[in-house]
């Protein structure tokens, strides 16, 4: 959880009534978000192509074959039917995977527990969220999408490519490990959003958050044998048995027991951070990242000893007192002590420059261009468990390119294209020729709306109905656009 | 190769450290020491005329005393060889919570906005604390002075913010104490436009709450003539000034820091982000005969011509921010500057916060992306502010007779990973080290744990 933005809370009801509007035109006609072509052969040519795995490559070619990297290279030869991009003067990088995201999700904070290790990121899945284009438009091709910080042991994650236009269905990366949240410190703890008259809840205090956990998984663990008594029972053919009870909430940790599912604990602190590192030690599972860890270099040969990923911000600091000690030298720190780091978003703004977040690691701590870059693309690739099919350009991994008409370690590096599965998702030249047709589509609606708004009486009978079954009636007498925009808000 | 760049921000910090002991001088002692400085063979970018080549500029008792392609280095001058490096002015954040805030989620070291809705006669200079962290944090960056903004918003803000929000400071990075600091204590007063409210954010529940629009309407009116109210009342208090008859009316402290708003010498520092109300906003300081400069702007492009007709300039938010609308162009906010630039709006770029302001030229840098035209963005963050708040014939360019807020860089300040190598504020060589970079340096060289 990172500082909430309010700016734009205020939305007029004429707003909410064209939002009801845009969704029923947008429902019935398949303009906006249809996914894009699959040419099945696809060469961009003339590119400064960055690999991240071998360096870079001066007037390089990418061949993508069914979506996936066929053949990189100085100079590769269209082959018949190819559609050819020419990105001269322009630079090819690994799609940038985001691993701290709360994109696409209708919902990510279930706050009533401490332990909400039932619910699952996929479940909730907005395949229309705005925010999806967006960090396309950025360069991100895959994220990392995470409950909320306000548990130590937080929902089920899931990482996702960002497949704008496709259904909920084909959102996630196919294969990728399942993960669960945990959060230490201040948030878990509910330090910062405590309500007057209300008593506090367990735990509130990082001691409290340790027990939590290790309650957790005492249960899992004892969980995890009374299925694998019972399973050995089966198996020794014992006729009759009475399953166990079957527990959500523990099952997704047992995976965590099994190493079947990673866990990403968002942390700031040395000592929280040391702790959970004891804590999985006594339990004997391993925590695949830390999330923020943002006193991460104050540690960082302890992460390392351990192999666990860290997962940091740029240059985020002192909105609250765990991030008074932040330091832009964090990833470079860490870096250098054997740690593999990434620089994540935790915000879909912030995932839409994240090439330029990671460019701060040169100048923060000195790391070379091939490093920074690393860590929006291999890095967090590894640490995610996906790196055998992105994050670096290498024949055989999926086509996930970003091209940028500048180095994109540069704050004046503008996205041009971002590719998925060798789909071009987003084209900067298409979306700005495609503004004036949404331009139109908005004032046609904006007049259909304001014909609606002048004969409130006409248009009563056909929109009463299918409102009426779903709400109570509204406590006082309402103008029309003000009921409507309850409407939009469901 | 890549141990000597782990080493390079290293050396350079100390040869930095060498550079001040040689001198004799601390940055801190620096402060009371005036003295001669000259910056050789830089190649100076004065935003007043065209880049000058090899140039120098020389310092004098915290002025640009001179500054040229055939200048002399006075005698007893502290010569700096800038050869291969840049000079720029200090780049100015025009809209910040500095000194006011520390910790945003520690309500108890935040002094950013007061309670009640007609705080005008609250100062912020009076709360900027000279010590804080984010002031050497900030400076490193090569921003040499910021406006300290009361009622501005913020992580810490708590929603609500008042509607006169008290008057902001122009400060410098740099001084033992406020007074040391201060460039204009009253630089403007901050007016939180009232909006027509229909949803607004709870932060006790984390959710939002729903109002009909007759009833927020309503309540838009009454704070309109509220405000209203203030503005004839401190009308009729300045006549009484005039008159000499203040006593007969008591003193009242809240209409007295009013009086220079309606005799529109000082100016209004308005926030309003959508369209409809920065209109009403227009209108309101229009009627009111108010000098609006108006700060967020979030929708200032679909008001252009009002604003050029209008001569209210701009104080921008960070382009480095979302579209308001699903439907508005991904690019929105970043391309925004450019069309104000377009249209002849005149605007600053401003970080609108405290641990974000060393991201001032990263947004300004983002806004050329988007099609500013560079000068124009260097410009949004050095002399337009100054200018914005009357302080253009002091600050904002590399001119003789000005304060001498400048930086030495190794490159262009609006990108990433350039690195400022020295900094004046005030015309004394002030240190870039800072609470990270002790950190940096203390764990940099913890022993290997066993």
């Amino acid at each position: 959880m990172s500082a909430p933005t309010i700016r734009g809370s205020s939305r007029s009801p004429f707003l909410y009534f064209f939002y009801l509007l845009s969704f029923l035109y947008l429902s019935f006609s398949v303009s906006a978000a249809t996914p894009p072509d699959a040419p099945s052969v696809i060469l961009i040519q003339n590119a400064t192509v960055l690999t991240v795995s071998h360096g870079k490559i001066e007037h390089g070619s990418v061949l993508i074959k069914d979506g996936k990297i066929a053949e990189v290279g100085q100079s590769i030869k269209a082959p018949a039917g190819a559609q050819v991009i020419d990105a001269s003067g322009e630079f090819v990088i690994p799609g940038i995977i985001d691993c701290h995201s709360h994109i696409a999700a209708e919902s990510i904070n279930e706050g009533s527990v401490s332990v909400s290790s039932m619910v699952t990121m996929e479940e909730v899945l907005d395949p229309d969220d705005i925010d999806i284009y967006r960090d396309l438009a950025g360069g991100v091709t895959s994220a990392n999408i995470l409950h909320g910080s306000a548990n130590s042991i937080g929902g089920q994650t899931l990482v996702i490519k960002l497949r704008w236009g496709q259904p909920a269905s084909k959102l996630p990366f196919e294969g990728a490990m399942p993960g669960i949240k945990f959060a230490l410190g201040e948030n878990p703890k509910r330090s910062n959003f405590s309500l007057p008259g209300q008593p506090r809840r367990y735990p509130s205090t990082r001691m409290g958050v340790e027990e939590t956990i290790r309650g957790a998984f005492s249960e899992a663990r004892d969980y995890k044998k009374a299925w694998d008594d019972y399973n050995k029972r089966v198996a020794a053919g014992e006729k009759n048995l009475i399953p166990p009870r079957r527990d959500l909430k523990l099952e997704p940790l047992v995976e965590v027991l099994e190493g079947k599912r990673y866990v990403h604990s968002h942390c700031y602190r040395e000592d929280e951070i040391l702790m959970l590192l004891r804590v999985a030690k006594e339990f004997g599972f391993k925590v695949r990242t830390f999330q923020h860890v943002l006193e991460g270099y104050k540690v960082a040969d302890e992460l390392a000893a351990e192999g666990v990923g860290a997962s940091t911000f740029s240059d985020w600091w002192a909105y609250k007192v765990e991030a008074y000690d932040a330091i832009p030298y964090n990833a470079a720190l860490m870096t250098r002590r054997g740690v593999i780091v990434s620089i994540n978003s935790d915000s879909a703004e912030e995932a839409t420059h994240l090439n330029q977040e990671a460019a701060k690691s040169m100048k923060y701590g000195g790391l070379s261009h091939d490093e920074a870059l690393k860590m929006v693309t291999l890095n967090p690739a590894i640490q995610l468990g996906i790196d055998k099919r992105v994050g670096t350009i290498d024949v055989g991994k999926d086509a996930d390119l970003a091209i940028y008409n500048h180095d994109p370690l540069s704050a004046y590096a503008v996205v041009q294209k971002t590719l998925i599965d060798g789909r071009v998702y987003f084209d900067r030249e298409k979306d700005i020729a495609n503004r004036a047709e949404v331009e139109k589509e908005k004032k046609a609606l904006t007049e259909k709306l304001k014909k609606a708004e002048k004969k409130p009486e006409e248009r009563k009978p056909e929109e009463k109905k299918p409102e009426e079954k779903p709400k109570p009636p509204a406590p006082t007498p309402t103008p029309t656009a003000a009921g409507a925009s309850q409407g939009g808000a469901l | 190769m890549s141990q000597v760049r782990t080493l390079r921000p290293i050396l350079c910090f100390l040869s930095l450290l060498c550079f001040l002991y040689l001198l004799g001088v601390s940055a801190a002692q620096a402060q009371s020491q005036p003295s001669v400085y000259a910056i050789t063979h830089a190649k100076i970018f004065t935003l007043a005329g065209s880049p000058i080549e090899d140039g120098t500029l020389v310092i004098r008792d915290g002025k640009i005393a001179a500054v040229g392609s055939s200048v002399e280095v006075p005698a007893g001058a502290q010569v700096i060889d800038a050869k291969g490096l840049q000079v720029y002015p200090g780049l100015f954040d025009a809209l910040t919570q500095m000194g006011l805030s520390e910790i945003g989620a520690v309500s108890a070291t935040v002094d950013t906005t007061e309670t009640g809705n007609y705080n005008p006669d609250v100062v912020a200079a009076t709360a900027v604390s000279p010590s804080s962290e984010h002031i050497p944090v900030t400076r490193a960056s090569g921003i040499t002075e910021v406006l300290a903004v009361p009622a501005s918003g913020g992580f810490d803000s708590g929603g609500g913010r008042g509607t006169l929000g008290g008057q902001a400071s122009a400060i410098h990075l740099a001084g033992w104490t406020i007074d040391e600091m201060l460039i204009k204590k009253s630089a403007a007063m901050v007016l939180n436009f009232p909006e027509i409210q229909t949803t607004t954010f709870d932060f006790s529940t984390f959710s939002r709450k729903e109002k009909p629009y007759t009833e927020a309407k309503q309540e838009y009116d009454r704070q309109i003539n509220e405000l209203t109210d203030w503005m004839d009342r401190a009308r009729h208090y300045a006549q009484a000034m005039e008159k000499g008859s203040v006593s007969q009316y008591d003193r009242d402290l809240k209409l007295e820091a009013l009086v220079p708003v309606v005799r529109g010498e000082l100016p209004v520092l308005v926030f309003a982000d959508r369209a409809r109300d920065i209109r009403n906003a227009v209108e309101f300081c229009d009627r009111q005969k108010l000098k609006m400069i108006l700060a967020g702007g979030e929708e200032a492009y679909k008001l252009k011509d009002l604003l050029r007709s209008k001569d209210v300039p701009v104080i921008l938010r960070p382009m480095l921010s979302l579209p308001e609308d699903e439907d508005d162009p991904y690019d929105r906010e970043l391309s925004q500057p450019a069309e104000l630039a377009a249209a002849g709006v005149k605007f600053a770029i401003a970080s609108f916060d405290n641990s974000f302001a060393r991201r001032l030229g990263q947004n300004a840098a983002n806004a050329v992306a988007y099609g500013l035209p560079y000068d124009q963005a260097l410009r949004a963050v050095t002399i337009n502010p100054a200018q914005i708040f009357g302080l253009g014939s002091h600050l904002g360019t590399l001119e003789q007779g000005k304060i001498a807020n400048l930086m030495v860089t190794n490159g262009d300040p609006l990108e990433l990973t350039t690195d400022v190598k020295y900094l004046f504020i005030k015309g004394q060589l002030t240190s870039t080290e800072n609470k990270h970079h002790r950190l940096y340096e203390k764990y940099l060289n913890r022993p290997k744990a066993q």
